[in-house]
């Protein structure tokens, strides 16, 4: 799989999904640094995390004006896929590219543990036809400003369109604080039209190993990019 | 006073001593005492001007000359084989194999915390950070330690909330996981919070970075953020007491910005992976003044700066302003001559300024030009080989009051006493604070947040086919009320608490950073405190060999006169082989549960001075419980052997709160329960006896609980160890811990207790 991942200045989980990625295909994605504008062509993008701008004027806002966005804009049109994870989430919504806002996490502190997914019934999507419904995946978050809010007609139009991938669920031990930011209806990532652009605040690359965070991140990467070369 | 050579001043002599009156004034304002004066006027031959006397008062302070504990700071330990680079750079290094070098250093924030907590502890981190990628590590770890007044103060909680903010805000967003830390409270902090930060690195060994300057000639440089009117003083601040204005004095806490704090750690990185640099300082407390001060002193050469270089933030800054300053994020270099344009590029890369702003000199002096005219010309050397150092008297107070069990008067059943004990902020669970902390960013985490003893992270690229590496293992411990009590021993205490934690968790102590915090050392029983804590830690760390690399001391913790409990914080590093073999403290089912360090027939604890003490008698006024320096290495080594042999399944350090307390802790997380086996003369007692109370809660140091599925192999190995150890029996999944027919402790509702009790008082 040829994948690249961006890096804006305050990206700080690039070395994470850059070592997952390694670790999972075999082979080192390229590093799109934000002022370049010439790169080949690839199977899938990924937008990391971390704070691009200091999160300076809104989270994602100065990075979504960045020259690689129009590469990653050009990529999307020819249905290459995007995966964005917690600020590349952020900066997906910021550039237009996906719908709804992120704001501040309810109690408004910043908050960092594991949280358990429920995948959703959605649309065809690289990112999700490998996985069972049935099973949730256990994965961290790490954000201040991961509440998902949107209107009612975009929620509604979200849902209809099987287009919300993710939800946070109650574990086992029945706790009223499963899902950590308020987002609505507990939504913890969504997907584009195309089904082949997705964005979550959880972190799959911080889930890769038994002794951290469990495995389930590493199986959400391994299937994902078995189905995008699939 | 007299000026040697007057004639070099074309003034009358009423001018002259109108001059000198007016600049005593100027320097007494500036924390300078009269005598510390004269001396500058008989070292630089002249009455210093506003500029030169500000670059003297900052590093004539505490906070960089260390004046009132270097006479002691230099008897303790600081070598030993795996030491690289001990205490006098910006952090410590030590070898941990493979080429591979950790360099660390813990640094307090507490005078700026106070008043401006967000922004204090958020520069505490930053400025921690930039210390160790000084030196050319890549910083992979943080933790701190925490001290706040009585959680009922609503001054506290502001304080609570702005510092994690300000360490999340910091880390957070600089993308570096803070895995670790403690964080108290007592009464003795209510005018003096602590924010003590600490930062670890990882570097090539052979690829050190430091601060001499070399080279007459060669270009400095100035990078990272411009120089901006903020910080000016803080470090003369941070050296002397608060009073009911301190608040006045917010002017003078930093402003920090993580994200240009990033782009500085990414750039520098990068240009240290070439090889133009030659020497390297962050500009810290006292900003410009003492990172060109330090840089050529270490080198025994000059510095010629010109100030219209410096990148500032405001027009018409002065060059008091711009030497005084302690904007962040900035760096200072010399590099070597012709690679100035390369290493611009990196820094044009990473959007910062980047200014050659002057030149090494073979003068010793430093010259200062400003808009044209010397703004400064002093000689280097009294700056820093006359700065200060004061013998202070002090005295040594050890309590040596004792508590016998038969003099306990019992107000509590064990079951309310333990719900006391999880009740207390200082015991449970700080949740609440660590979830606002990233601690799992770059993906290197193996524990943090109380997972087990002391956190750790792997050591990126040595994983191999068997193992995912090697891991580097850390903590911060320190407990006030022995130190207060008995300084030598509480010492001694906070030392081998920390090595306990460290091999608790699988890994083998190294090396010491510290962080020193008292209140004001002019008072004789204050500097007893220091120089016993010193005497303490210095006698722990050289007996197990975990020498103090670096460190830092923050004095004049009083405000109104009213000091804090004197806190002497030690972080330690410690290396393990394989991260697989990290150990949990939390215990699994059908485990059996040991206590090392205690043997059957032990029935008296020891409850001077301990969270028992506090609950029964309402107040701690009694010797703490001895360290005997033998036995804590002993059982070091022999829990460090049975891990070794893989028949350890979780170990858990006996510290606050006694053997109970410990117990409840290893079996919160996964529900456990235990028929806990006594000492047979505890057999009959009932839950209010004194010598059950002693034996469950007592504090006595050098005891671990381990747990193990293999209990038989144990046996066998313990049996010939000359190690106490106790078999407390084996964990079921009732979660009821029965002690035998005298007490049920539901484990469920003190675990509620321990999980509420912080939220509760931050609301």
């Amino acid at each position: 799989m040829r994948s690249g991942v961006t890096i804006f200045p305050g990206s700080n989980c690039d070395r994470d999904i850059i070592v997952a990625l390694k670790n999972i295909t075999g082979k080192a994605p390229i590093k799109m640094w934000h002022k370049d504008t010439e790169f080949p062509n690839l199977d899938l993008i990924v937008i990391p995390g971390g704070f691009s701008f200091g999160d300076y004027l809104r989270c994602g806002a100065l990075a979504a004006r960045s020259p690689v966005i129009k590469n990653i804009k050009n990529h999307i049109s020819r249905g290459g896929a995007v995966l964005g994870i917690c600020n590349g989430f952020q900066i997906l919504i910021e550039a237009g590219i996906l719908p709804g806002s992120l704001i501040r996490n309810k109690k408004l502190l910043f908050t960092c543990r594991d949280t358990m997914l429920e995948i959703q019934n959605t649309i065809k999507s690289p990112f999700l036809s490998g996985l069972k419904k049935e099973h949730h995946l256990n994965i961290p978050v790490a954000h201040n400003e991961g509440n998902f809010f949107a209107s009612e007609t975009l929620l509604n139009e979200l849902k209809n369109d099987g287009r919300i991938a993710f939800k946070y669920i109650k574990e086992v031990n029945n706790n009223t604080d499963y899902n950590p930011n308020g987002s609505s209806n507990d939504i913890a990532g969504i997907l584009s039209k195309n089904g082949r652009v997705l964005g979550m605040m959880p972190h799959p690359e911080r889930a890769i190993n038994n002794l951290y965070g469990g495995t389930d991140g590493l199986k959400f990467l391994t299937k994902s990019f078995e189905q995008i070369i699939g | 006073m007299k000026i040697s050579n007057q004639t070099l001043y074309n003034i009358n002599k009423n001018e002259y001593r109108a001059q000198l009156e007016s600049t005593l004034k100027d320097a007494m304002e500036m924390g300078l005492t009269e005598d510390e004066f004269n001396l500058i006027c008989k070292k630089i031959k002249k009455i210093p001007n506003k500029t030169e006397l500000g670059i003297f008062s900052a590093m004539f302070s505490e906070h960089c000359s260390y004046k009132s504990s270097k006479k002691w700071l230099k008897t303790m330990p600081t070598r030993a084989k795996h030491v690289i680079q001990g205490p006098g750079e910006n952090a410590g290094v030590i070898d941990i194999g493979d080429n591979l070098a950790a360099v660390f250093k813990i640094e307090s924030h507490n005078h700026p915390s106070f008043i401006e907590p967000y922004q204090g502890a958020a520069t505490g981190v930053g400025g921690i950070l930039r210390d160790v990628f000084t030196m050319g590590a890549r910083p992979i770890a943080l933790l701190n330690a925490l001290r706040f007044g009585s959680p009922s103060e609503l001054l506290t909680k502001h304080h609570v909330s702005g510092v994690v903010k300000g360490i999340g805000g910091y880390g957070n967003c600089i993308g570096i996981p803070t895995v670790g830390g403690e964080t108290n409270f007592d009464k003795s902090y209510d005018g003096n919070i602590l924010v003590n930060a600490m930062a670890v690195g990882l570097a090539n060994k052979n690829r050190i970075f430091y601060s001499a300057a070399t080279g007459a000639g060669n270009p400095v440089i100035y990078v990272g953020a411009k120089t901006g009117r903020d910080g000016i003083h803080g470090a003369t601040m941070a050296s002397t007491e608060f009073t009911d204005n301190s608040s006045e004095k917010r002017p003078t806490v930093q402003v920090g910005d993580p994200f240009t704090g990033k782009l500085l750690l990414e750039s520098c990185l990068e240009l240290m992976s070439t090889d133009a640099v030659l020497s390297i300082q962050d500009m810290g407390a006292a900003g410009l003044t003492s990172s060109s001060v330090e840089m050529a002193s270490k080198g025994s050469l000059g510095m010629y700066l010109n100030l219209d270089l410096v990148p500032t933030r405001e027009d018409k800054m002065t060059s008091y302003e711009i030497m005084l300053s302690e904007s962040q994020e900035r760096m200072l270099m010399i590099l070597k001559p012709g690679s100035e344009e390369n290493a611009k590029s990196i820094f044009d890369k990473w959007d910062l300024d980047f200014a050659v702003i002057g030149e090494v000199t073979k003068t010793g002096r430093l010259i200062l030009d400003k808009d044209g005219f010397e703004a400064c010309n002093i000689p280097i050397n009294p700056l820093v080989e006359d700065a200060p150092e004061y013998d202070r008297p002090y005295e040594i107070i050890q309590n040596k009051n004792t508590i016998k069990v038969n003099e306990l008067n019992i107000n509590y059943a064990v079951d309310e006493i333990l719900a006391k004990i999880f009740e207390n902020p200082n015991i449970s669970s700080k949740r609440w604070i660590w979830e606002q902390y990233d601690s799992s960013v770059m993906g290197d985490t193996i524990s943090s947040n109380g997972k087990s003893d002391a956190s750790i992270v792997k050591i990126h690229g040595t994983k191999n086919s068997k193992s995912l590496g090697k891991g580097i293992a850390m903590t911060t411990d320190c407990t006030p009320r022995y130190v207060k009590s008995d300084p030598i021993n509480g010492g001694m205490q906070a030392v081998c608490e920390a090595a306990r934690n460290i091999a608790a968790s699988g890994a083998k102590p190294l090396a010491i950073t510290n962080n020193l915090n008292f209140g004001n050392p002019e008072k004789k029983n204050i500097m007893g405190e220091i120089v016993g804590s010193i005497k303490g830690i210095s006698k722990a760390a050289s007996f197990l060999n975990t020498p103090i690399v670096s460190g830092n001391v923050s004095l004049y913790n009083e405000t109104n006169g009213k000091g804090i409990l004197p806190t002497p914080v030690i972080g330690m590093v410690g290396v393990i082989d394989e991260v697989e073999n990290c150990l949990e403290m939390n215990a699994k089912e059908d485990n059996t549960l040991l206590i090392l360090g205690q043997s059957e027939n032990f029935t008296e604890g020891w409850i001077g001075c301990s969270i028992y003490q506090e609950i029964e008698n309402k107040k701690i006024d009694a010797a703490p419980p001895p360290v005997n320096l033998e036995k804590e290495k002993k059982i070091i080594d022999i829990l460090l052997q049975l891990h070794t042999k893989n028949l350890l399944t979780a170990a858990h350090d006996i510290s606050d709160g006694g053997l109970l307390t410990t117990i409840c802790e290893m079996l919160f997380k996964n529900n456990l329960g235990l028929n806990l086996n006594l000492p047979k003369s505890l057999l009959k007692s009932d839950s209010k006896d004194p010598t059950l109370h002693s034996w469950c809660f007592g504090e006595d140091q050098g005891r671990i609980i381990v747990a193990t599925d293999e209990i038989d192999k144990v046996n066998f190995f313990l049996k010939d160890s000359n190690l106490d150890y106790f078999v407390l029996g084996k964990t079921n999944a009732s979660n009821i811990l029965n002690l035998k027919d005298i007490t049920t402790i539901y484990i469920k509702s003190l675990k509620n207790s321990f999980e509420k009790t912080l939220p509760l008082i931050m609301g």
